[in-house]
């Protein structure tokens, strides 16, 4: 059984998935593509897996690893439908800028 | 055990053509309008009689297996509060049993008339709902066994009174007559109210025969709070009975079809107040204060509407101004503790005076509407059976020898003079008031039915049958009703009223006639030549043209009312209540609610762009701060902020 802290320390994964998380963050906030969005919401949830799977490894801890499995069973529905509201409003509207989608209908 | 009279069939029967009439009359043809309407107040009536002979032959040990009088039925409890009870329970004995005859009787009587007299009325089937509902009321005022129970009736002929005199509402004067009836009976009312309060409070029932039984076993109670009580309850009957100060509504109120001026506001309903104190007597007996107050009111009232009475010019005025004469004369009757006399003054005055107004309907009907006696004159010919009816009531109300009013009026004036020196002021008050009656009901007379016609439009036709027949059944009742005698009636009554047995010398009391008879001859004597003689309409204006105008203004007082109460109310409720209540305090308020309201949904609104990063950036900005105030003590070592966390 080797430590973590052997290879690479727990804070560097840590680091890491705040800086991606805070990406993600600002990738949602500053964007207007509606896409690029959808990507930003995609990276700030992988940045919480990196977490999960960080503390579930150095707790030994199977349960992190298993949340790490909804997240991406729910990632990839909401991909599946996140495009398919994203293509019929392009589809109704000719544009995907996020500004200005806020009518809350198609 | 005795066997049960249904006595509350009397009072369901008008209610049940109340309900039938006023949900289906609209849709129903009039024929059965009438039928229902009729019917009702019939079969109470027919109920009335069979408890009368059941009970009659032999009042005082019963007959039949009915028992004695007061029958008291009891339907069970209405109201428990502790020690307090009040039950749902009628009473027939000789009193009421004398109401419920006349009101019964003569309610059929009027219900025939009206018949007749609203026929082309398009609210035929409203009116008699309105008049069915209100033989309900009243005869529950009658049979109630006590006082709250009485007083639901009591409200009751109030509503339909009410309803009634304001009939044609679209007319503004009989609409506004309505609300007056209503709101000066209010204030009568509410002495009634206190006066039940107080019983309660001294003696903690309502029932009359535990109030009778407590005060009856406390000889020494007298005065004090009984004098409270019975002015407060006689507060009440002013206000019903169309006493001073309280009388004003009752000549506003002949904005009513005729048929209820006869029924609500001659015959029945203003008697109430004669009823009631009749029926708590054993109250003011108990206080002498109380029953001077009683018969000064009644006398002064008996002379003052009186003198108004002798300049009006509308017929039913006149009537109406009698109307509140008449009460006078039985709160006068009630005052000198001579009750059987009130309550036969009562009785024939609701023959003639039902009589007399359903006359004076069936003028107006000849004339088409026309209410102004100045234009009405030589009608004898054209309409003789109204004419001899309406004479028998003129001559009975006048008091003339052997029709009912002499007897009973002579009844009260004599009762009056036996008692004490107060009394004898009284009496004479009483005597003058009889000749100012005879003079006013014989110009009526003249006016109407002598000389030339002095209108050239109106021509002038007998009435229907449906309206003779009631008036020739009521006149043979004016002339013979006060055959039964005084002396007979009293000793009927004596069971429930006491037995005043004040024989007068057997001259004094047939001098005591004589000086009454001559009072009303005097009064026809003048009338005659004023109105017949010289036949001219404002006779009286020639020799005192300052008191004519005093009397044809009624005294002022409606005037003076509006002055004293009326304007400053107005005033109060235009300057205060609405500009400092309404406007300034309760305006205030909602203005300040809603500037708050605005003002912050006016700041809050800008977070409402409807830009969907915006919405994220709070998102985002909201979780950091919340992140940094459960991370902050840990991080640093400061309990900054607690957020309610307990125990952290």
């Amino acid at each position: 059984m080797h430590l973590v802290s052997h290879e690479v320390p727990l804070v560097w994964y840590l680091l890491l998935s705040a800086v991606l998380f805070c990406l993600g963050v600002v990738g949602f906030l500053i964007k207007r593509n509606l896409i690029t969005v959808f990507m930003s919401i995609e990276l700030m949830l992988n940045a919480v897996n990196l977490s999960f799977v960080t503390f579930a490894h150095q707790w030994h801890e199977v349960k992190g690893q298993i949340f790490v499995f909804f997240v991406m069973v729910v990632a990839a529905a909401e991909a599946a439908v996140g495009l398919a509201i994203i293509i019929a409003v392009f589809r109704a509207r000719s544009t995907l800028a996020v500004d200005r989608i806020d009518l809350m209908k198609l | 055990m005795n066997e049960s009279l249904h006595l509350w069939l009397i009072p369901l029967l008008p209610f049940i053509g109340f309900v039938l009439n006023g949900l289906l009359g609209r849709r129903l043809p009039k024929t059965v309008v009438s039928a229902i309407a009729l019917l009702a107040p019939l079969v109470s009536f027919v109920v009335v009689l069979w408890a009368a002979t059941l009970m009659i032959p032999d009042a005082s040990v019963g007959y039949g297996g009915y028992g004695a009088m007061p029958h008291i039925e009891n339907y069970g409890t209405w109201i428990t509060a502790g020690s307090f009870n009040v039950d749902l329970t009628f009473v027939l004995d000789q009193l009421s049993l004398i109401m419920l005859l006349v009101i019964t009787g003569v309610g059929f009587l009027i219900h025939i008339y009206s018949v007749g007299y609203m026929h082309d009325d398009e609210g035929y089937w409203r009116y008699f709902a309105y008049l069915n509902l209100f033989l309900f009321f009243m005869t529950t005022l009658v049979l109630a066994g006590n006082a709250l129970l009485m007083f639901v009736g009591w409200e009751g002929v109030g509503l339909a009174s009410y309803l009634l005199i304001g009939f044609w509402f679209q007319k503004k004067s009989a609409s506004d007559a309505g609300k007056k009836a209503f709101i000066v009976n209010r204030i009568g009312d509410f002495g009634f109210l206190i006066g039940l309060f107080l019983l309660i409070a001294n003696f903690g029932t309502l029932s009359f025969s535990d109030l009778a039984q407590e005060i009856a076993a406390n000889p020494a109670m007298t005065g004090g709070v009984l004098t409270a009580i019975a002015l407060c309850l006689f507060i009440g009957a002013t206000g019903k009975s169309a006493q001073l100060p309280l009388y004003v509504w009752l000549p506003d109120a002949m904005e009513g079809p005729t048929p209820v001026s006869a029924l609500i506001h001659a015959a029945t309903m203003v008697t109430a107040g004669v009823y009631m104190v009749a029926r708590t007597h054993f109250i003011f007996d108990r206080s002498p204060l109380a029953l001077s107050v009683v018969a000064i009111v009644g006398a002064a009232t008996a002379f003052f509407a009186a003198t108004i009475g002798l300049v009006q010019t509308d017929i039913k005025r006149v009537l109406a101004y009698s109307t509140v004469s008449q009460l006078g004369y039985m709160f006068l009757g009630c005052g000198v503790a001579a009750y059987s006399a009130a309550i036969f003054h009562l009785m024939t005055h609701a023959f003639f005076k039902a009589l007399l107004f359903l006359a004076a309907g069936s003028v107006i009907h000849a004339m088409g509407g026309e209410q102004d006696m100045r234009k009405m004159g030589g009608l004898r010919t054209k309409t003789p059976i109204t004419f001899w009816t309406m004479t028998m009531a003129v001559l009975a109300i006048s008091g003339f020898p052997f029709m009912s009013a002499f007897f009973s009026k002579d009844a009260i004036l004599a009762a009056a003079f036996a008692s004490g020196s107060l009394g004898k002021i009284l009496w004479f008050v009483g005597l003058v008031t009889a000749a100012l009656t005879a003079f006013y009901m014989f110009r009526l007379w003249y006016l109407t039915f002598f000389g030339e016609t002095r209108s050239h439009d109106a021509h002038p036709h007998e009435s229907p049958w449906s309206m003779l027949g009631p008036l020739v059944v009521l006149a043979i009742l004016s002339v013979g009703g006060g055959w039964i005698g005084t002396a007979r009636f009293g000793a009927f009554l004596s069971p429930i009223l006491g037995a005043k047995t004040e024989e007068m010398a057997g001259g004094l009391e047939y001098v005591m006639m004589a000086i009454a008879v001559a009072a009303g001859a005097l009064g026809w004597f003048i009338a005659h030549r004023m109105y017949y003689q010289r036949s001219a309409a404002a006779q009286l204006a020639a020799p005192a043209p300052a008191g004519y105008n005093l009397l044809q203004n009624k005294y002022y007082v409606d005037e003076f009312y509006g002055f004293l109460i009326v304007k400053p109310l107005i005033a109060f409720s235009k300057y205060f209540l609405e500009w400092v209540v309404d406007f300034a305090i309760l305006g205030g308020l909602a203005w300040l609610l809603a500037g708050i309201a605005s003002f912050s949904g006016a700041v809050l609104q800008r977070w409402q762009s409807g830009n969907i990063r915006s919405y994220a950036a709070w998102l985002a900005l909201g979780a950091a701060l919340m992140l940094y105030f459960v991370l902050a003590p840990h991080v640093f070592g400061v309990p900054s902020l607690h957020l309610g966390m307990a125990g952290h």
